[in-house]
């Protein structure tokens, strides 16, 4: 059947034709994998964007995520204030400073988007016991590591609709991400 | 060979062979009879490998041959923990030879502690789905119906930077290796779900306990990502990812998923909790933490060696480069006053460790000794003198090179042929 590989010029010609509706207007070459049902792809879909399309139902608060951090182990390992332990600290050690930056990589503090912050409690925490939190609880922890930086008041509850609007500090003080591009250097107009 | 008759040369050479491929070690006595009569076979002096049933599955180097990962860096977490975690384990770089790490002494490293998953290759799934028309979910079968791409590619941890503490390369720069990688192209699976015109990104994931995620450009997926089941000639080893690794030439280790079960195309940055590590106030920055600068490092001689005098000596060493193939790898004996160009063994692939050598008379004084390269993009190795320059920053014990370290690395030589850290 030849090379599956296609030539750059491939891609613009048929969205030309197409107005666009895909990058690859093609049929598949190979007629290889299975579809997924709606169920399955749901049950992997635990990656959390910025718009957060991807947050399942549930709510949760402040006061409810304090009592999680104690009875779920985490004060354990990330100090009862968030703060000290053996793993990462979740809380900004000098919280007048109004250089967020200078506060620590600290991800409820850093993170651009509240999403990031679920997402990462959802995926990977506790150690050990990953994916065994329920969405609720999930939403109490990241109510609760947001309110103990100062993010959100200890009584906003988040759930889908709120959690993606909470505006985080960080707000958009970040560097733009590089362009990346085949075949060119890792920094326009740096030797090295 | 046809049916001409084999004449006595021949007989001797394959009969040779034969008993060799069948003893398991070269030093098995040849057949009696076939020793021509002027050979005077003295008894060996060292006992012989009994094949015994596991050497016969799956061979071991010799005992004599020690060299092992250790865990990096100098004083950090060790590696197993006292509850088996894995977290960072350096190459012996100071042993390689050519250009391929063995799978054994693979570099590893974790975005956290983590046990290795031990995946039933049978019940592992990739599925893509996203800005797609048709999401697709493939068994490791499916995969392996697919057109294969077989390529040499190194990998790198972006902490790979060598320290004042850090006494041999293995220390200062362990945390790369290179291996040949065999498995489908993204973009043919990318094609055969067909990508929509909105696709900026694409998220990868793990299947392992934190499910690690990075986002990339799909510009990269399109262009050299592999999808990579097989590893210098065999499966690839839970260590880096069995039973499907996501290989991404060039870019720092951490987006090289590992256990990769997932692949969501996307039209932004998914801010994932690998993303944000990456994330940066200032824009120069921020863009070196993806592709992988120009860098090189002499393996022999290197720290903790020895020259046993003066005299001949050819320095050995690796160059690699994110940007793409090597194109010119100079060594200077005189601490980077006079380079020199040194050859390369092999022909350079793109990504992949180049190996180099220079052939060195040492006259027995104290010198310093280091590499330097320049890639197919221009891109040359910097020291780290130059890298402060750029950045208007002293350079001194205090300064760090911003995004992953390609500095040039300096061996002192001392007048006993002691080879310690230049930046010690």
């Amino acid at each position: 059947m030849g090379s599956p590989r296609i030539s750059p010029f491939a891609f613009v010609l048929p969205v030309l034709l197409m107005g666009g509706a895909s990058a690859l207007a093609q049929g598949p070459a190979f007629g290889i994998g299975r579809t997924p049902t709606p169920e399955e792809i749901k049950a992997l879909d635990i990656s959390i964007g910025p718009t957060g399309e991807e947050l399942p139902p549930g709510k949760g608060n402040a006061k409810e995520g304090a009592e999680l951090y104690r009875t779920k182990g985490c004060a354990a390992c990330h100090g009862a204030q968030g703060i000290g332990g053996a793993a990462p600290n979740l809380k900004g050690k000098d919280p007048k400073n109004p250089d967020l930056w200078a506060r620590g990589r600290i991800l409820p503090l850093r993170a651009p988007f509240a999403t990031t912050v679920w997402d990462y409690i959802n995926r990977g925490m506790p150690l050990n016991s990953e994916g065994t939190l329920t969405a609720d609880e999930v939403y109490s922890l990241t109510a609760f590591l947001l309110f103990i930086n100062d993010v959100i008041p200890e009584d906003q509850a988040l759930d889908q609709q709120s959690l993606p609007k909470v505006k985080m500090p960080i707000g958009d003080s970040y560097a733009p991400l590089p362009d990346w591009k085949p075949r060119t250097k890792r920094l326009p107009g740096y030797p090295f | 060979m046809g049916s001409k008759p084999l004449n006595r040369r021949e007989l001797l050479k394959n009969s040779a062979a034969i008993a060799g491929g069948l003893t398991l070690g070269a030093a098995a006595p040849a057949m009696g009879a076939q020793q021509t009569p002027e050979s005077h076979h003295a008894p060996p002096s060292w006992p012989m490998i009994k094949g015994d049933k596991d050497m016969i599955a799956y061979g071991d180097r010799s005992k004599y041959v020690t060299s092992v990962r250790i865990a990096h860096p100098v004083g950090g977490r060790p590696s197993p923990d006292q509850f088996g975690l894995t977290f960072h384990i350096a190459t012996p770089l100071q042993d390689s030879v050519g250009v391929i790490t063995p799978s054994s002494l693979h570099y590893v490293a974790t975005t956290r502690g983590a046990f290795m998953p031990d995946i039933d290759p049978k019940e592992h799934r990739l599925m893509i789905h996203g800005l797609v028309d048709r999401p697709l979910t493939f068994t490791m079968e499916d995969l392996k119906r697919l057109p294969s791409v077989t390529r040499l590619h190194f990998i790198e941890c972006a902490g790979n930077r060598s320290s004042r503490a850090a006494k041999n390369v293995q220390q200062t720069h362990g945390m790369v290796s290179c291996a040949e990688w065999t498995g489908v192209l993204l973009s043919t699976l990318l094609k055969e779900c067909g990508v929509k015109a909105s696709a900026k990104w694409f998220v990868a994931e793990g299947a392992e306990e934190v499910k690690g995620a990075s986002s990339m450009p799909i510009a990269k997926a399109m262009d050299d990502c592999i999808l990579a089941y097989g590893m210098n000639g065999e499966a690839v080893r839970p260590q880096n990812g069995f039973p499907l690794r996501l290989m991404v030439p060039g870019f720092e280790g951490i987006f090289h998923t590992k256990y990769l079960r997932r692949i969501k195309v996307v039209d932004r940055y998914y801010m994932n909790y690998n993303d944000f590590g990456h994330l940066d106030q200032e824009a120069k920055i921020a863009a070196l933490e993806y592709q992988i600068g120009p860098k090189s490092v002499i393996t022999f001689p290197s720290g903790e060696q020895r020259l046993p005098g003066k005299g001949f000596y050819e320095i050995s060493g690796l160059a690699w480069s994110g940007g793409g193939a090597i194109k010119l790898v100079e060594v200077s004996t005189d601490g980077g006053k006079k380079w020199n160009k040194a050859d390369f063994k092999g022909t350079p692939q793109r990504m992949a460790f180049t190996r180099f050598g220079y052939q060195w008379n040492w006259d027995g004084s104290e010198t310093e000794i280091l590499s330097r390269c320049t890639d197919e993009l221009g891109q040359v190795q910097p020291t780290r003198a130059q890298i402060a320059k750029y950045w208007n920053k002293p350079y001194d014990q205090t300064f760090t090179v911003p995004g992953l370290d390609n500095s040039a690395q300096p061996w002192r030589i001392a007048n006993d042929g002691s080879v310690t850290n230049g930046f010690a």
